[in-house]
């Protein structure tokens, strides 16, 4: 049996154009789907953009999703990942009073370190699976962070 | 050559060999009705509503073939339009529909009569435009022809400020199409034709399911011939109607939740669909689990997310019908129609059994007789429309299509209000034929006014209201699902329809009995102008055989059985 909320990625390459985002994410609004994360960049020296959609939902839903996206005129292509190297950025915020070093070293066991240091705030980063992303903000959770951002995945075929 | 936004869209209308098209003005809009005044290529018909120009350019374009096309005025202009933008696309009919918008420095500020049409018209069109600087112009159009009329037809909406239809610029409309993106497959995959064909000749009681993607496609013709090669038994779809002729031996009738008791026990006991441009509509299948259960499925059609949608399809093929068939002819030898024929006799015995057919057995006439009439006295020479309900599902079941183009109705979005708009264009595309209108007195009411447009440019359409004095389908399923509560469907209280075709100058008749309605028909075909014959029917009369929703094909609510019609 196929899991029928598994989780999904799906890459669209588009023509960088107005309203492209809203064209496809209507398609994930408009069947009651929720994006789970969704980031856009220019693809360097072309007209397109790279958009990685992160969803879950079943196989015949997502097969849907993934042809009618195809329909749209200004999408180039469509990826649903099934091998691929995917990987999320977040940014978090602790108080001047936890211990830098604790967290430093922890960050770089998940691809990071410190990017900043304020009078009141450190701010580290850092870059991993989702899935590591995930741990290590429950691992930091005692060194009390003030703010967590997660930029979504970004993801690659293997 | 330097010419202003409005000057460029008349100029494109031109170079796409535009002949009519329909609209209403308003303010945001007006530059360019100055020119469609200013010019004598292409002929306006100014209908009386937004709403019905887009379902007058769809008739217009499902009679003739081409992209029909609309032009409206911003904000209820617009918003007014959209239910037949939502048309065109549930059905497939390729539109070019021309929207003002408020100038550019307004857009946002809530100003007068703005609305944010390309949000709106995003979910209900192929594709749409916010056209921001008249120098795209040239290339926006001829994307917007090109998109509607290629690939799984459908509307695309421009939407064009104000300003921007003010804006003198460069106009090139050579300008090479580059839509590297957009590629329809047309040609289908040989090996997979092939594949498909060998199936077919393997199978035992294989099943042609025909559907509208073929009318879209110009390819009845030729399936027609691929019929009679294999000499396999087909059921139609309800926008596929006139794919074959009615008197074709191998056409079974319409399947569906109303479709012919022979249609539905075929599609239930087929070993091998054969689907071309049909996309397993709810309305079709009934309950999927329990459709053509045990059978294979041959899925061609244009849109690669039409195929496995709902059924799996064991050999898709995505391609433009007419290719694929072609192709599909020169494998026809594989097949020896022969070995079909007790198939094709239990299909025979199936239709003996329960046909589709009537009892006149009232007092009243029978809606079903009228339409059965309607086509012994014009046949081929009329094209049909309908509006939506009771009198459309007997119009498909019971009229004798005998060509594509024919029919005309809503199947996808089912708009009550279509068919009198439509039957105008389809008057405006096909002026030889005569335009027929079958309807109800709920369906009629609206889009009514366009008793002026039809009286204005002089398009004689015959609207035939069936006047059961019901909102007749919701009632009868109130009558079967809701223990007769006919909650808001009795329409006993209506106008005079004689009168109000009278008051637009038009010509009514209301009739009772058969001789009444000859009589009737007969002058409003020799008359020639637009007409009502409100034909009194029986209140209670259903559609039969009945499909109850998400039942299975093979269990119909059946016409009781009683000695001769």
């Amino acid at each position: 049996m196929q899991d029928e909320n598994a989780r999904r990625v799906i890459s669209v390459i588009v023509v960088n154009e107005a309203s492209v985002l809203s064209r496809i994410t209507d398609l994930f609004s408009g069947r009651g789907y929720n994006i789970t994360s969704l980031t856009v960049a220019p693809i360097p020296d072309s007209r397109y953009s790279r958009l990685t959609i992160v969803t879950s939902g079943s196989i015949r839903v997502i097969e849907q999703i993934t042809k009618q996206l195809h329909k749209l005129i200004p999408v180039l292509k469509v990826y649903e990942h099934a091998d691929l190297v995917e990987k999320e950025m977040a940014l978090i915020k602790f108080p001047i009073s936890e211990n830098i070093t604790d967290i430093a070293t922890l960050c770089a066991a998940y691809n990071g370190k410190i990017a900043n240091v304020g009078d009141n705030v450190i701010i580290a980063m850092v870059a991993d699976e989702p899935k590591r992303i995930d741990n290590f903000l429950k691992i930091i959770n005692k060194y009390n962070p003030k703010e967590i951002v997660r930029s979504g995945a970004v993801a690659l075929e293997r | 050559m330097q010419i202003s936004g409005a000057q460029m869209v008349i100029e494109a209308l031109i170079a796409e060999g535009v002949d009519t098209i329909f609209g209403y003005p308003g303010g945001a809009i007006m530059n360019v009705y100055d020119e469609i005044y200013k010019q004598n290529n292409f002929e306006h018909i100014l209908t009386r509503h937004e709403q019905a120009a887009v379902h007058a350019a769809e008739g217009y374009s499902k009679a003739s073939g081409k992209v029909g096309v609309a032009m409206i005025t911003s904000g209820p202009g617009f918003t007014n339009a959209v239910t037949g933008l939502a048309d065109a696309y549930m059905d497939s009919i390729p539109l070019v529909v021309i929207s003002g918008q408020v100038p550019m420095s307004l857009i946002g500020t809530d100003a007068f009569q703005e609305i944010d049409a390309v949000g709106i018209s995003r979910s209900c069109t192929k594709h749409n435009y916010l056209v921001t600087d008249a120098r795209d112009l040239a290339r926006v159009l001829k994307e917007a022809f090109y998109i509607a009329s290629s690939g799984r037809p459908g509307p695309v909406h421009v939407d064009i400020p104000k300003d921007v239809t003010a804006q003198i610029a460069e106009f090139d409309y050579s300008v090479e199409l580059q839509l590297e993106t957009y590629k329809p497959h047309t040609k289908g995959n040989p090996r997979q034709i092939k594949k498909a064909m060998e199936a077919i000749a393997k199978a035992r009681r294989p099943l042609f399911y025909l559907g509208g993607g073929i009318v879209n496609s110009n390819a009845a013709y030729e399936v027609r011939e691929l019929v009679r090669k294999t000499g396999i038994p087909a059921v139609e779809t309800f926008m596929a109607r006139g794919v074959l002729s009615h008197d074709d031996d191998l056409l079974i009738s319409m399947l569906g939740m109303h479709g012919s008791y022979a249609a539905n026990m075929a599609m239930s006991e087929t070993d091998l669909v054969i689907g071309l441009g049909a996309r397993f509509d709810d309305r079709v299948t009934g309950k999927l689990s329990e459709f053509a259960k045990n059978a294979g499925v041959i899925h061609v059609d244009i849109d690669p997310a039409s195929i496995s949608k709902l059924v799996n399809a064991d050999y898709p093929i995505v391609g433009d019908i007419k290719n694929v068939v072609n192709e599909m002819l020169e494998l026809s030898s594989l097949v020896n129609p022969a070995k079909y024929s007790s198939w094709r006799e239990t299909i025979r015995n199936f239709d003996e059994l329960h046909p589709l057919t009537y009892h006149e057995d009232t007092d009243r006439l029978k809606p079903q007789w009228v339409i059965e009439r309607v086509g012994e006295l014009l046949g081929d020479s009329a094209n049909i429309s309908t509006d939506v309900g009771q009198h459309q599902m007997w119009t498909a079941q019971f009229y004798p299509f005998s060509r594509p183009r024919q029919w005309i109705s809503s199947g996808g979005l089912g708009t009550m209000g279509f068919g009198f708009p439509a039957a105008i264009g389809v008057k405006a595309a096909s002026p030889e034929k005569i335009s027929i209108n079958f309807t109800g007195d709920g369906s009629i009411l609206m889009n009514c006014q366009e008793l002026m447009t039809a009286v204005e440019r002089k398009l004689p359409v015959i609207n035939i209201i069936l006047n059961n004095n019901y909102l007749g389908m919701v009632r009868q399923w109130q009558t079967l699902f809701y223990d007769k509560r006919h909650s808001e469907t009795d329409l006993s209280v209506q106008p005079d329809f004689v009168k109000l075709a009278e008051a637009f100058g038009g010509i009514g008749y209301r009739v009772n009995t058969k001789e009444e309605f000859d009589a009737a028909l007969k002058d409003a075909v020799e008359k020639n102008i637009v007409a009502f014959i409100e034909v009194i029917i029986e209140r209670l009369e259903n559609v039969m055989p009945m499909v109850p929703s998400g039942g299975s094909l093979f269990n119909m609510m059946l016409l009781e059985k009683k000695e001769k019609k």
